[in-house]
Order: C-alpha cells, then structure tokens, then sequence
C-alpha cells in the first residue's frame, strides 16, 4: 500500500501530536525515559519517620537521609558505582590534600530562588560544626581547621577559620592535616548548601526544607508519620535528573506490612525485603527483584579492655575465633545469599577493594587451625572452662538474632567453649554499653559507609580513640599506615597503603569481619528502570512507569 | 446525681498524678541513654550531646525532669519530641486515628456480639449455638497477630478485597479490615458473655411472670431478657475501649495504622519520655471516663441501681 504526500504528511502531524501529549503530563503510557518507560508516573516507595527536622548537618539515619538526599544537591553526588562526579561543583582542585579551592558553577538557585554562591556554602558548614547549633552530623566537618574550636563544648565561636570565601564562585579549604580522600566525603549529605532562612530558623525549616536537588518537598508533603510527598524540581539541571513525576516515601513501622504493599501493587518499591520473606521473594516477584552488594559490612567486635582479649593471647583467641567461623555456611542457611563472605574489613563495591590481601586466610574457615590457635593461646594464659563468651546485639531490630546463635553454635562445636548470645532489648542499650565501654564480652557492630572510601571504613573504626572504635583498639603502626595513606598523593597509592594497614588489621582482628552487606530489594509490575546505587538505596530518580 | 458526677471527676486528679509518675518514672529508669542513640553507631559528639540534653532536660535529676514535665502541662505545652515538634500536635494526629479504630472496633464487637450471643442463649443447644461456641473458642485461643497477618494475607493480597494496609487519610473503609481484627477477641467474649446471661435470664422469676402475663415473645427477649441481660456486657465493653486504645499496638503494627500504638512504640524504643507519658496519660484518662460512663449507663439500664451522693 503506497502513501499519498498528503497522506503521509497528516501521517506526521498525528504522530508528533502523539508525542507531544505523550511528553506532557497527561498520563498516556509513552514518555521520554533514558530507557523507555513511562515519566509521568509517580513512585511509591517505602520509607520510615526522620528521626530529627530535616536539616541536611542533623540527619544521621537512612528515614530523613534519602529524603534530604533527593531535595538537596551538594558539591557532588555519587554515580551508582560510587564515584564522585561534579554536581555544584566546577572544580575542587588541591594540590597537597590539605589546601583545596573549590569553585562553583555559576546561577545556582534554591527552589525559593535564593542564589547559592561561595557564601551559601561557607555559612552552610560553620553552622553545621558549631557547639551552639548542636547538628547531629557536626563532625563530619572535623577535618577542616578551627572546627575544634567552634565544636569545643559550651563554645560561642561559630566560624571555621579553615573556611575563606575568596569570590562569589570561590571559597578555600584548609584541613587540619592532610587526607587526600577528603574530596570523596564531599558528597555525604552534611555537606550539602542550605538557604540562609534555615540558619535563622532550624527547626521550622526542617519542617518543610527548602532545597535544590533533582526533587522538592510537596505542598504540605510531609504528614508525619504517614508519608512524604516529593515532586521534581524543574530547575535541576544536574546528574540525577528526576524521570517520574515525584517520589511518595509511604512510612512504615515494620517491613511486613511494606512487603504485603508490595505483593498487592499497593507500593511500587521496596527498599529491603523483609527477613520473614528472603524465602518466598523471588518466587513472588520474579525478576522484579535485585541482590547487589553495597558498602556495608557486619562484624564482631571485641574490646580489648577484657583482660582475656588483650595481649597476644588475646590476638590468638580472635584469630582462633575468627577461623571458627564457617561464613560461607551462614550466609547460605541463614540469609539465602543476602550476605557475602568478608574477606577484608570494608566492602567489595569500592575503589582500591582486594579479597586478596596477606592475612585474609584468617576469615576462611578452618577448626583445626581454630583449634591450634585456641591451645596456642591457652598455653600463655588459660581460658577458664566455666566462662561464658557472650556476643552481644540488640533484639529490637534488623534480624540479628538467628546468625548470632548460627555463630553462638558454631563456636561451641568447633573450640568446646561456652558461647552464648548477649540479647539487649533496645538498640540504644546496646550503643550506651559501647560507648562507655563498658561491655563484658563481644558486641556485633555493622558499619554502612558515609562515603564511598576505604578509609571510612578503617579511621572511624579502629585508629587509636578514635569515636566508633567500640574494641578499644589501639595500635600505633596501623595509626601511621591509616595516615600514610591519607597523605598519599594520588586516590590509588592512598588505597594499597589502606589495604597495607589492613593487613595489620586482619593479624590483630580488633573486631572479626563477617560478611558483606547486599541490597535485596523488590518492586511492583508498575515501574521499571530499578537499580540500586552504591550504598544501598535505590536510585529512586532513575525509575520509571512500565 | 451530679454530685457522684463530680467525686468522681475528683477522683480522676489523683490517679492522673499516679499515672504520669509512674509512667514517668518507668521510661526514666529504661536502660541507655536516648541522646546517644541519636547517634547511632556513629561517634557521640560531647558538645551536641549536652546541648540536647540540656534541650531535653535529660541532664536533670528524675525529680526535677518530673515536675518540669508536670510544670509543661498545667501551660498546655507539653514540650517537644525529638523531631523538634510540639508534643500536643502529635497526639492531635495520632488520637484520632486510634479513636477511630477503637471505636469501628467497639461497634463491631458490641453488635455482633451483643446478637449472635442472644440468639444463641435464646437457642440453647442447638446447631446455632454449638457452631457460635466453637467458633468464639478458637477466635479467642489463636492470637490476634496470627489473625492479623492471616487475614491481611488472604483478604488483602490474595483476594485484593481491601487493601493490605491503611492509606494515608484512614479513613473508615480503609479501617474496616484493622477494626475487625482488633475487634475479634472481644467480640468472642461478648459473645459469650451475653449467651450465659440471656440463658440466666430466661429462668427468672419475672421472665416467667411476663410471659404468663401473655406478653409477646418479642417484648419478653427485648424489655426482660436483653436489658436485665446487658449489665456485664456493657462493664466489659466499657472497659474494653481503653483497652482497645492502648492495645491497638499490635494490630497498628501489621496494618501500618499511622496512630497511637506506632507512636507509642517508637517513642518508648527512642526513649522520649514526655512523648511516652504524654500518650500513656490521655490513654489512662480515656480510660477512666469511659468506666464513669459505664458506670452511668448502670442506673438507666436497671432502676434498682442508685448512685450515693
């Protein structure tokens, strides 16, 4: 059949009259999404209530932190590998990584309009760090000269000296000592700019935050404890453009109900499967689910302040500990393939990451050298037969009770000593026992990066007094390999001197590594273009209507 | 009359003292300190930590945060919980979405109840009865989250009748499915509870007087049989209410009901001591109001009961 020029030309008109509608949002089926997919669809997801207003230096836990994520842009964001890449940022140059001049792209506005220059971000941090202010994630700011002062207890000074506004594009940084990663904490959310109103008035702010990231807070969006309404900012022009028309965090008290959401298309998204269903999922999802890796970890940490850890004979129970424990077995039974081994101290899905460094045959399961190590130890100073190991964790959430007593039972079998779960209802009674060290036996920490680098997971952890070093570690020769590799000059020398310190780590074991965190998660037959991104969470802008 | 109204409005200042103490005093002596959980797994900031402690009067001794507490009240601003928000806007948030629950529950249990059981005392022994029996026997030996999570399961999901939890208004509809699930124990024992009084009661004296006076077996069942008969259903249900509001918890928790009992439960996992007692406070006054009412109700129902002023 042949086409008349009219005809064809009518042809055209219908079809680009299709498009445009299908572009607006009118709710037709056909959109402009990277991969397809429907944009005018708005996604339902799962959330939990922010703990705190939502101020980007006082959120500190997952509800408010992917909220304030997706309304705020900071210098960079991360790209689902966890690179950084430039978001207000032109350029952050430093030559010594302690000096570093960054500068910012030009006609950068908050969604009231407010201009965000050098300024925004100087006053943005010194409110962040200031004693006075008392933010939640101040400390993330501990790096930049004059933050002790500003930080120190009681203090009135409310400025960094480190910070210098040079021009309305410019301002300059000045560490305290070198860190050469300092660059990749930059996309954390305490670093984020925010308008002046919020310093003036924090908490009314945090009521409904005003921001300039790919989403902004709806009208009334946040209905506490009910949900939290996003829709895109038309204004972003950054990486993580938004494609649908908004993103509702429904809030739940428990993964179960969500994941019923979910099976009845109630829920578009769900960001964990809950333990109750790591069964059942993929027969009820199909291929509507995805098992990724993401910087996060689980351990055992056990404090060296008990005089049957210290020592070498207390380095020789922790390897024989370690050795004792059959992961492989565990992360199979007990979590379906929710964890992965650890073979190091960080996570398989960042830069400078080896499963191969000397000394990770301590992670590998092994009952005779278990054993070996055990008597070797016994020889030095005897284990008393009637004490009880105890490891402890907190009952109330996260499902750690049926690897604890995994564990709790293969040490039995293995060393024949007594070993007993340490149950603590509330996690708040488990943190306040490890902060004031006062822990009479082994406690499990997990750790989830802030930002993607070898280093978060080691400095904050182990290095001598440092803040979540729960196993009272301390060893001078790791402190100097941590720092050698802070002032390494360039991202990948900085990562093997790391791994270098690991190796330090993986001899003395402060804390046994278990396994690696994996973001299971499952979606609805309405969206499309799932992924997850580095640290757990899903690239929510990405997804899109079927 | 009004002067019992008014001892026993008297009355409620003492146990409303009572209760706030002690509840204050349980979420006191809670392990762990709620400032470093604020934390998390994350370093504890000294300086921050003292200024929120400061903010919570958490750095005071239990006396002293007791009467501030108390203090808070009696100017109407019962402080603020740890998201920076008044304490009374959110009970103004969560009250009436469990009222609402409790109350659709009640309404349930009360007439269902109240019916099934009076056919089946009228019934005695027949087929009605004997299923009515064994039903309420296994409501009330199955708990009520296994209930909860079954039909959430197969009415929600499978069945696609309701949704499987509360849409962000909960509103009526959406509250059905929770109402009956909190509802169903309670509406085992009313059942019950109403079966042996009707039964007692048809063996009156004045029962038997009425029918022999030639009244109509109707009249008989609704003025001599069904009043004379309501007297212990209406104490249980009474009572039943405040029970109903505090222990919605369980059922808020599988259906995502954005009322009392989640709150309740994530300030006391939190340790938010003025959110918990606030909570517990109006819970206990519910409580007591809705005994007076019952109580109240006792002299309508039967003549014979005078209040003593």
């Amino acid at each position: 059949m042949r086409f008349s020029r009219t005809s064809k030309a009518l042809g055209m008109v219908a079809i680009a009259a299709l498009a445009l509608t299908g572009c607006g949002a009118s709710g037709s089926a056909t959109g402009s999404g990277s991969n397809g997919g429907d944009t005018s669809k708005v996604i339902l997801a799962d959330g939990s209530e922010p703990q705190r207003p939502l101020m980007p230096a006082d959120t500190n836990e997952v509800g408010g932190g992917k909220v304030i994520d997706m309304i705020f842009a900071g210098l960079v964001s991360y790209d689902p590998s966890g690179k950084p890449v430039n978001e207000l940022a032109e350029s952050i140059e430093g030559k010594d990584g302690q000096h570093f001049t960054i500068k910012i792209k030009k006609d950068q506005k908050f969604t009231n309009g407010e201009a965000i220059t050098a300024k925004t971000f100087v006053d943005s941090w010194n409110f962040g760090a200031a004693a006075k202010n008392a933010q939640l994630s101040g400390g993330f700011f501990e790096s930049i000269k004059g933050y002790d002062e500003a930080s120190a207890e009681g203090s009135t000074v409310d400025t960094m000296s480190g910070l210098k506004v040079v021009d309305d594009q410019t301002f300059t940084v000045e560490l305290k000592q070198p860190e050469s990663d300092w660059p990749l904490r930059l996309g954390y959310t305490a670093f984020v700019p925010v308008p002046s109103g919020a310093l003036k008035d924090p908490k009314g702010f945090g009521e409904k935050p005003v921001g300039n990231g790919p989403y902004k807070l709806a009208d009334g969006g946040w209905q506490h404890n009910v949900q939290i309404q996003l829709v895109p900012n038309p204004d972003y022009n950054g990486p993580r453009k938004a494609k649908n028309a908004g993103v509702t965090f429904k809030i739940f008290q428990n993964d179960d109900a969500a994941y019923q959401d979910l099976l009845s298309n109630n829920l578009d998204i769900l960001q964990t499967i809950p333990t109750s269903a790591l069964k059942n999922f993929k027969s009820d999802l199909g291929d509507r689910t995805i098992n990724k890796p993401y910087a996060g970890n689980q351990t055992i940490a056990i404090p060296e302040y008990l005089p049957e850890w210290s020592g070498d004979a207390g380095k020789l129970r922790r390897q024989a500990i370690s050795m004792a424990i059959n992961r492989d077995e565990i992360t199979k039974v007990i979590f379906n393939g929710a964890r992965q081994p650890a073979k190091d101290f960080t996570a398989p899905v960042l830069d400078g990451y080896s499963d191969a460094i000397p000394g990770a045959d301590n992670l590998k399961f092994d009952a005779t050298k278990a054993k070996e190590a055990w008597a070797k130890a016994d020889a030095i100073q005897k284990w008393d037969p009637n004490e009880t190991f105890t490891i402890a964790y907190n009952a109330d959430k996260g499902g750690h009770k049926a690897w604890v007593e995994a564990v709790v039972n293969q040490l039995k079998n293995t060393l024949g000593i007594k070993v007993e779960g340490k149950p603590y209802s509330t996690f708040k009674e488990a943190r306040n026992d490890a902060t004031a060290k006062t822990l009479t036996g082994s406690i499990r920490a997990g750790w989830q990066a802030d930002y993607p680098s070898l280093y978060n997971f080691l400095g904050p952890i182990y290095k001598t007094g440092a803040g979540s070093n729960d196993a009272n570690y301390a060893n001078p020769t790791f402190d100097k390999a941590v720092s050698d590799g802070l002032n390494a000059s360039s991202v990948s020398d900085g990562n093997k001197a790391m791994n270098k310190a690991q190796e330090i780590l993986l001899n003395d074991l402060p804390a046994i590594p278990l396994w690696y965190q994996v973001a299971q998660g499952g979606w609805s037959d309405k969206v499309t273009n799932v992924d997850y991104g580095w640290d757990g969470v899903p690239l929510y802008y990405n997804i899109t209507g079927k | 009359m009004s002067t019992y109204i008014l001892k026993r409005f008297l009355q409620l200042i003492p146990v409303f003292l009572g209760a706030t103490l002690l509840v204050y005093f349980l979420v006191f002596s809670l392990p762990g300190d709620p400032i470093v959980a604020l934390f998390g797994d994350k370093p504890v900031n000294v300086a921050v930590a003292a200024k929120l402690r400061e903010q919570y009067h958490l750095d005071q001794p239990f006396w002293m945060q007791y009467l501030l507490y108390l203090k808070s009240i009696f100017t109407f601003d019962l402080g603020q919980d740890f998201s920076g928000r008044p304490i009374a806007t959110v009970l103004g948030e969560v009250f009436p979405v469990t009222a609402r629950l409790a109350i659709m529950a009640l309404i349930f249990e009360g007439v269902f109840g109240i019916v099934f059981g009076l056919i089946a005392g009228l019934r005695k022994g027949k087929l009605f009865d004997a299923t009515v029996l064994i039903a309420s026997l296994i409501v009330i030996a199955i708990p009520i989250f296994v209930l909860g999570f079954l039909l959430q399961f197969t009415i929600g999901v499978q069945l696609g009748w309701a949704k499987p939890t509360v849409s962000s208004a909960a509103t009526i509809p959406d509250l059905i499915l929770p109402a009956i699930v909190l509802g169903l124990g309670s509406f085992a024992y009313v059942l019950r509870l109403t079966r042996t009084s009707v039964i007692e009661n048809m063996n009156a004296d004045y029962v038997r007087t009425a029918t022999a006076k030639g009244l109509s077996r109707f009249q008989v069942v609704r003025v001599h049989i069904l009043r004379n008969s309501l007297i212990p259903v209406i104490t249980f249900l009474g009572a039943d209410l405040g029970a109903l509001m505090g222990g919605a918890i369980v059922t808020e928790g599988i259906f995502n009901v954005p009322g009392v009992g989640n709150r309740l439960y994530r300030a006391v996992l939190s340790g938010e001591g003025p959110t918990v007692v606030s909570i517990v406070t109006v819970l206990v006054l519910i409580y007591c109001l809705s005994n007076l009412l019952v109580d109240l109700l006792y002299g309508w129902l039967d003549p014979r009961i005078r209040y003593d002023s």
